[in-house]
C-alpha cells in the first residue's frame, strides 16, 4: 500500500527557521535507510505557509487567500510517499524517524486510495466495450 | 488489546529487519534454514522482552545479538556435533562482544550481507522458479501461503520447492557472497531474471481470475529498488528497475473493475501513475548515464518510456520505437522481438515495411503456430488494402489462437475484411 507521511508544521518551521546541522544529518541518514529499504517513492520539505496561497471555493466563487495561515498544527512542513506492506510497517518506520523539529512535533500517516477503492466508478458498459477489444496483437 | 497492539508493532519492526537478519545469520551458519529459525527465535525473545523495556534504539543489532546468543546456546548444548560446528561456535564467540561492537560490525557490511543473500537465493544452480520462490521467502519475507497464491500453486509444492532449493545451496557449499570479477556478470543476470520473473508473474498474470497481482509487482519493484541501492553503479540494475517502474505505472489503467484487460492504446492515460513514470524515467536516465543504454533491460525500459511520454496514443513516437526495436533485436534476438519490431516499423513507416519484415520471420518457420504472427500480418495487409489476403491471415490466426475472446476478436477482424 502507498501512504503519504506528513511532517506537521510547528511555530519554528512556520517562521522558516532552518533545522540544526545535526538534525539535517540525522534526517539524511534516515532518508538513506528509507531508500535502502526500497520503500521511498518521493519526499520533500515545504516552505512556510507565509509563501503559500489558498483558494476558497463557495459555489461559483473563488477567493484567493494569501498565507501565512493561523492554525499551525494543521499545516504541513514536509512529506514522504512510501510503499509499505501495511500501516504497522509505516508506523514502525515513522517511529525510527528523528524528531524532525527542535521541539515537540507530529507526523501523520495517511493511506492512498487504491485501485480496488474505485471499483464501480466506471460503468459496466464502458468496461464491456474495452474488454471486447482485446490487446492489439503484438503490441 | 494493548498487548496485542504491542505484539503487532514488534512484528512490524521485525519484518523491517528480517532480511538483513537472515542475511547475516546465513553467512555465519551457511544454512538458510538455521538462519530463519534463529531469526524467528530472536523475534520470540523480542516479543517477550520489548513490551516491558521498549523497542531498543537499534533493533536490528539487538535482534542480531539475540539470535547469535541463541546460536551459541544451541551449539553448546549439542557439543558433540561435527567439527565445522565447533568452528562456527568459535566464530560466534568472537562475534559475541558487547552490542556496540556488533553494531559497528553490522554497519560495515550490512548491505554486503543482504546482497550476498540475494545472490545466493538467485544462484543459477537453481531453476528460475525455485530462485523466485526462495527470494520471495527469505528476502521478501512472504509466507509460503502468499507465494503459493502468487504463483497459483499449492502450498505443499512451493514449500517443497523452497526446501529443495535450500538443500541444493547447502550441499553445493555456496558462500553467501557476491561473486567478483568475471563471475559477477552471469550471476547478476540470474538475479535480474528472477526479479523480472516475479514482476511479470504479477503484471501479466496469464492464468487465474485476476488479470494482475499488484502486490507481487510491488514486491519486485521493492527488491529492484533495494538492489539499485546496493549496486549503484550497475546500469542493467537501473535498466530493469526503470522497466518495472514504468510498466507498473499502467497497472491501474490496464484492468477494468471487472478484471478485464484494456490494451495500451485504449487505456485512459490519466490513470497512469505519474510518480512511477517519473521514477522509471529517472532510473532509465541513470542506466544510460552509467553507459548502459544498449542493455536489454534498458532498451525495453526505453521502449516503455516512449509510451509513457506520449500523452495520447496518437502522439506515440513510432519511429523512435522502431529504432529501439532494431537495437533490441541485435542484443536480444528472438522471434517475438522480431515480430514486435515488424509491428513497430509498420506503425512508423507503413504496412508494406511491416510486411517485408514479417515475411523474413515467416521464412524462418519458428513462429508457425504463434497466432500473433498471422494476426499482425493480417493487420498489415488490411491497412495496405489487400482485403482477401488479410481475411485469410486473420482466419489463420483465429485457428491458432487458444484464447476464446482473442479468437472472437480475430474472427471479427476477418469479418471486417468483407468478401
Amino acid at each position: 500500500m502507498r501512504v503519504m507521511v506528513f511532517v506537521k508544521a510547528t511555530a519554528d518551521s512556520e517562521k522558516g527557521i532552518m533545522p540544526e546541522r545535526e538534525m539535517f544529518e540525522a534526517m539524511g541518514k534516515f532518508n538513506e535507510e528509507l531508500a535502502a529499504a526500497g520503500l521511498m517513492l518521493a519526499g520533500d520539505g515545504l516552505k512556510p505557509s507565509s509563501q503559500g496561497k489558498r483558494v476558497a471555493f463557495d459555489g461559483p466563487n473563488r477567493t484567493v487567500i494569501d498565507g501565512p495561515f493561523a492554525e499551525t498544527r494543521e499545516l504541513v512542513a514536509g512529506y514522504w510517499i512510501w510503499e509499505v506492506k501495511d500501516m504497522d510497517e509505516a508506523v514502525a518506520w515513522v517511529k525510527r524517524c528523528p524528531n524532525p523539529m527542535p521541539g515537540p512535533s507530529e507526523i501523520e500517516i495517511r493511506p492512498f486510495y487504491e485501485m480496488a477503492d474505485f471499483a464501480g466508478v466506471f460503468t459496466d458498459e464502458e468496461i464491456a466495450q474495452k474488454v471486447q477489444r482485446r490487446e492489439e496483437l503484438g503490441m | 488489546m494493548v498487548e496485542r497492539d504491542a505484539g503487532r508493532a514488534i512484528e512490524a519492526v521485525f519484518r523491517i529487519e528480517r532480511a538483513r537478519l537472515i542475511a547475516g545469520l546465513a553467512r555465519l551458519t551457511r544454512d538458510i534454514d538455521r538462519a530463519e529459525e534463529l531469526a524467528q527465535e530472536a523475534l520470540l525473545i523480542a516479543l517477550a522482552e520489548w513490551p516491558a523495556r521498549g523497542v531498543p534504539d537499534n533493533p536490528g543489532a539487538w535482534l542480531m545479538a539475540a539470535a547469535k546468543r541463541r546460536a551459541i546456546d544451541g551449539l553448546r548444548r549439542d557439543a558433540m556435533r561435527a567439527r565445522k560446528h565447533d568452528a562456527i561456535a568459535r566464530d560466534l564467540d568472537e562475534a559475541d562482544s558487547p552490542i556496540e561492537r556488533i553494531e559497528a560490525a553490522m554497519d560495515d557490511d550490512i548491505g554486503d550481507e543482504l546482497l550476498g543473500l540475494i545472490f545466493t537465493a538467485c544462484h543459477p544452480i537453481l531453476s528460475a522458479e525455485a530462485r523466485a520462490a526462495l527470494t520471495l521467502r527469505v528476502v521478501g519475507g512472504l509466507t509460503v501461503e502468499e507465494i503459493a497464491r502468487a504463483f497459483l500453486s499449492n502450498e505443499a509444492t512451493i514449500a517443497q520447492r523452497i526446501v529443495r532449493a535450500k538443500k541444493t545451496i547447502g550441499s553445493a557449499g555456496i558462500a553467501f557472497e557476491v561473486p567478483r570479477g568475471r563471475a559477477l556478470a552471469a550471476r547478476r543476470a540470474a538475479v535480474l531474471e528472477v526479479l523480472y520473473l516475479i514482476f511479470n508473474e504479477g503484471y501479466a498474470a496469464t492464468a487465474g481470475d485476476d488479470l494482475t497481482r499488484p502486490a507481487l509487482c510491488a514486491e519486485a519493484q521493492r527488491l529492484g529498488r533495494i538492489l539499485a541501492g546496493l549496486m549503484p553503479s550497475e546500469p542493467e540494475v537501473f535498466g530493469l528497475l526503470a522497466l518495472m517502474e514504468i510498466q507498473a505505472s499502467r497497472l491501474a489503467a490496464r484492468a477494468g473493475p471487472d478484471g478485464g484487460f484494456i490494451p495500451l492504446t485504449e487505456q485512459n492515460r490519466a490513470r497512469w501513475d505519474q510518480l512511477l513514470i517519473r521514477r522509471g524515467l529517472d532510473a532509465l536516465q541513470r542506466a544510460e548515464a552509467l553507459g548502459g543504454a544498449q542493455g536489454p533491460y534498458a532498451l525495453q525500459a526505453a521502449l516503455a518510456a516512449c509510451h509513457a511520454r506520449a500523452r495520447t496514443a496518437e502522439e506515440t513516437d513510432w519511429a523512435r520505437i522502431a529504432g529501439l526495436y532494431d537495437r533490441l533485436a541485435e542484443v536480444m534476438p528472438s522471434p517475438v522481438v522480431a515480430l514486435n519490431r515488424a509491428v513497430a516499423h509498420s506503425m512508423a513507416y507503413g504496412p508494406e515495411e511491416g510486411l517485408r519484415l514479417i515475411d523474413e520471420i515467416a521464412g524462418m518457420n519458428v513462429l508457425d503456430s504463434y497466432a500473433p504472427l498471422p494476426a499482425a500480418r493480417g493487420d498489415f495487409l488490411f491497412r495496405a488494402g489487400r482485403m482477401d489476403e488479410a481475411k485469410a491471415a486473420f482466419e489463420a490466426a483465429a485457428r491458432l489462437s487458444r484464447n476464446g475472446s482473442e479468437r472472437a476478436f480475430l474472427l471479427s477482424r476477418a469479418e471486417a475484411c468483407g468478401g
